[in-house]
């Protein structure tokens, strides 16, 4: 996918610690007014990533582009961004309007359009009451508000958030989630939003960005990853249970796992792979069907319960299938008990078939 | 510049961020005033205040009693009759040399070395800290640890070649060039407590700053020094004290007497062999000289310990 408008641009980049590489060769276009999500587990270059876009760290090749300008070597401050960071970073001895104004009284803004954009900021983010407060004296939610609000008012074209909501409790940070996608729904502008947390990643994402060890995995819509994972890793890493993963051999149209033959039917193949191609097939536990759905199914067979973990919701049950513990989701008011036995049915139109060797999409 | 119980309650404020949450009494509840061990810690710690206190004593009490009275031997009794002459005497009229005009002399030398030196070296040493702990740059570690060897090498050892230097200079003698030394000698322990200190505060604090616009000396000044009056404090105690108390680079590097600082003076003093050994006027020189130091830990005692930077992150 290419972007005609891109907002922002990676080039080439590399980011090296001495002799740990970072970031390789890493190549990213962010569209005009796209919420972007890099996700990963710790350690998989994302925050490094975001402080090389807002010039907090020096590249060791590559350039970055932001609204057609290079910004590779501008200072922070010069690229047009605001940031967001995890534990706010608001400054303790200023109030609250002069934590929004500090930006501001730097770049030389005339005292007018201070006031302006701090109501404005203040307004759309509902501090209004605590604009003569300190930091201190504010709640979490309060302070990432805040935090938020000083990246507002400097009029940016792009908003970067590094894990704005790990700090907040469960609840809190559903309810910011949802304002933050309210905001971009408003502002429009272009937002790079880092986590670690796929649910955030999911409901916030026009694109998600799965790094691992400094490269991206799979780039595309959260539709795309969830539906279509471009290889073993972000099959893995996205869906909560993740998907059961089964050993096994590709014959023409037939998945061949210990103890099943699975008709492959309408899965649509990237390529055509040669007939007995070891490969790993991947089954999410809510692709899994049962009861009504079952006439539907290209392939059934009839397992035994292992465990139950009722969660509201929805119902995990695991079983034995294909020599594996395989996850089946199940409605939540379903009345199913350990050892009873169980008709499940396969769809391999839905699952995902990777080559063994290679771990890439087949 | 510092001794080693100064830099233990320095260690202290070196974290602001922790300890703030120990607001609070904790534990079970005291039992019997009168128990076994309270009786046997209170005394020890009686034991232990009456040893340092003792001295003390004699010496005020001494300092107010006529050479007379002196002569009789009770140096515990309090005075029959108080006077004030020997602390007059100490300082406007006690003998150095061919001065006569007592430890005020003393006094203002060094009030002219201590304010200078103190408000320099805790400046230097602030943005000393500050540039190795939040401007690393290609070097800066090596650069660091060069800075602390320069703390662990003898004084003795650089006595001479710093009278070289300072004559080369021409400050030999003077007391701009002693403000030097003590400003040169005073920067690795304080440039270790600041650095350490702003090592402490939240990097994305910094970065923040940074995003909005404000370079090394806006955000020195802005941001950090605003959170930083513990450890200002703490680096002041120690220059003030370390300066303050220093006798051997004021015997070095002064060549005249008219400029000697006050501790020097005073145990020119206390040391003369000629005449009469005035108890007295030497107890109370000795104590106008430890009273800088005294009203400095009584002034900002509290400071030594206090956190402001709670609140700057997740709470």
């Amino acid at each position: 996918m290419t972007i005609q408008n891109a907002s922002v641009s990676i080039k080439n980049l590399d980011l090296s610690f001495g002799a740990v590489k970072v970031l390789q060769n890493l190549n990213l276009d962010i569209g005009d007014g796209e919420f972007l999500v890099l996700l990963g587990s710790s350690g998989c270059g994302k925050s490094t990533l975001l402080n090389v876009i807002a010039g907090l760290l020096e590249p060791t090749d590559g350039q970055i582009w932001i609204k057609d300008k290079n910004v590779t070597w501008a200072e922070p401050s010069e690229r047009g961004i605001g940031m967001v960071f995890q534990s706010y970073a608001l400054y303790p001895q200023m109030t609250v309007e002069g934590n929004l104004t500090f930006g501001l009284k730097n770049a030389k803004v005339p005292k007018a359009e201070i006031a302006k954009r701090v109501a404005r900021a203040a307004e759309i983010l509902q501090i209004e009451p605590l604009l003569k407060r300190k930091p201190g004296a504010l709640s979490g939610g309060q302070r990432q508000r805040v935090a938020i609000g000083r990246a507002l008012v400097r009029d940016v074209e792009v908003f970067l958030f590094d894990e704005p909501l790990s700090n907040l409790d469960a609840k809190l940070r559903a309810d910011l989630r949802v304002e933050l996608k309210r905001l971009h729904n408003n502002l429009k502008n272009t937002m790079i939003y880092v986590t670690h947390d796929q649910v955030e990643a999911m409901t916030l994402a026009d694109r998600i960005a799965i790094m691992k060890g400094g490269k991206i995995m799979q780039l595309g819509t959260p539709a795309e990853i969830y539906g279509k994972p471009q290889n073993l890793y972000v099959a893995d890493f996205i869906g909560s249970p993740s998907m059961t993963f089964f050993d096994g051999t590709v014959d023409g149209n037939i998945m061949r796992i210990p103890g099943h033959d699975l008709p492959l039917g309408r899965y649509e193949f990237t390529s055509q792979p040669a007939p007995g191609t070891p490969a790993i097939i991947g089954v999410r536990p809510e692709h899994v069907m049962t009861g009504d759905n079952l006439r539907s199914a290209p392939y059934t067979t009839v397992v035994e319960i292992d465990l139950v973990e009722p969660m509201g919701s929805d119902t995990l049950v695991y079983c034995k299938f294909g020599g594996q513990t395989m996850r089946v989701r199940m409605d939540g008011q379903a009345q199913v008990a350990v050892g009873d036995r169980l008709t499940i049915g396969i769809d391999p139109a839905a699952a995902s078939l990777f080559d063994k060797t290679t771990e890439v999409r087949l | 510049m510092a001794d080693t119980g100064m830099l233990n309650a320095a260690a202290a404020v070196t974290q602001p961020l922790r300890g703030t949450l120990a607001a609070g009494p904790r534990g079970p509840k005291p039992k019997n005033k009168f128990s076994r061990s309270n009786i046997i810690i209170y005394g020890t710690l009686f034991v232990v205040a009456l040893y340092y206190a003792l001295p003390l004593y004699v010496m005020i009490v001494t300092s107010l009693k006529g050479l007379p009275e002196i002569r009789m031997g009770n140096i515990f009794a309090p005075p029959l009759e108080v006077t004030f002459q020997p602390w007059v005497k100490a300082w406007q009229e006690a003998c150095t040399g061919i001065n006569c005009d007592g430890l005020s002399r003393g006094f203002w030398n060094s009030v002219r070395i201590l304010i200078p030196s103190v408000i320099l070296s805790v400046a230097i040493a602030s943005v000393n800290g500050y540039a190795l702990s939040m401007w690393k740059f290609k070097g800066s570690e090596v650069f660091f640890t060069i800075l602390m060897i320069g703390a662990f090498i003898p004084y003795q050892v650089m006595l001479y070649p710093i009278v070289i230097l300072l004559r080369e200079a021409g400050l030999y003698g003077s007391l701009t060039g002693l403000v030097l030394v003590h400003v040169a000698f005073g920067m690795p322990i304080n440039t270790l407590l600041f650095r350490n200190y702003f090592a402490s505060i939240p990097e994305e604090l910094f970065k923040a700053a940074r995003v909005d616009g404000a370079g090394f000396w806006a955000i020195f000044f802005k941001i950090i020094l605003p959170m930083s009056l513990p450890i200002c404090v703490v680096a002041l105690i120690i220059q003030v004290t370390g300066i303050w108390n220093d006798f051997l680079f004021g015997v070095t590097y002064i060549s005249s007497p008219d400029r000697y600082p006050m501790t020097v003076q005073l145990n020119n003093i206390v040391n003369s062999v000629q005449g009469v050994k005035e108890y007295n006027v030497n107890m109370a020189a000795t104590l106008l000289t430890g009273l800088v130091p005294l009203v400095i830990y009584f002034a900002s005692g509290k400071l030594f310990v206090r956190g402001i930077a709670a609140g700057a992150v997740k709470g």
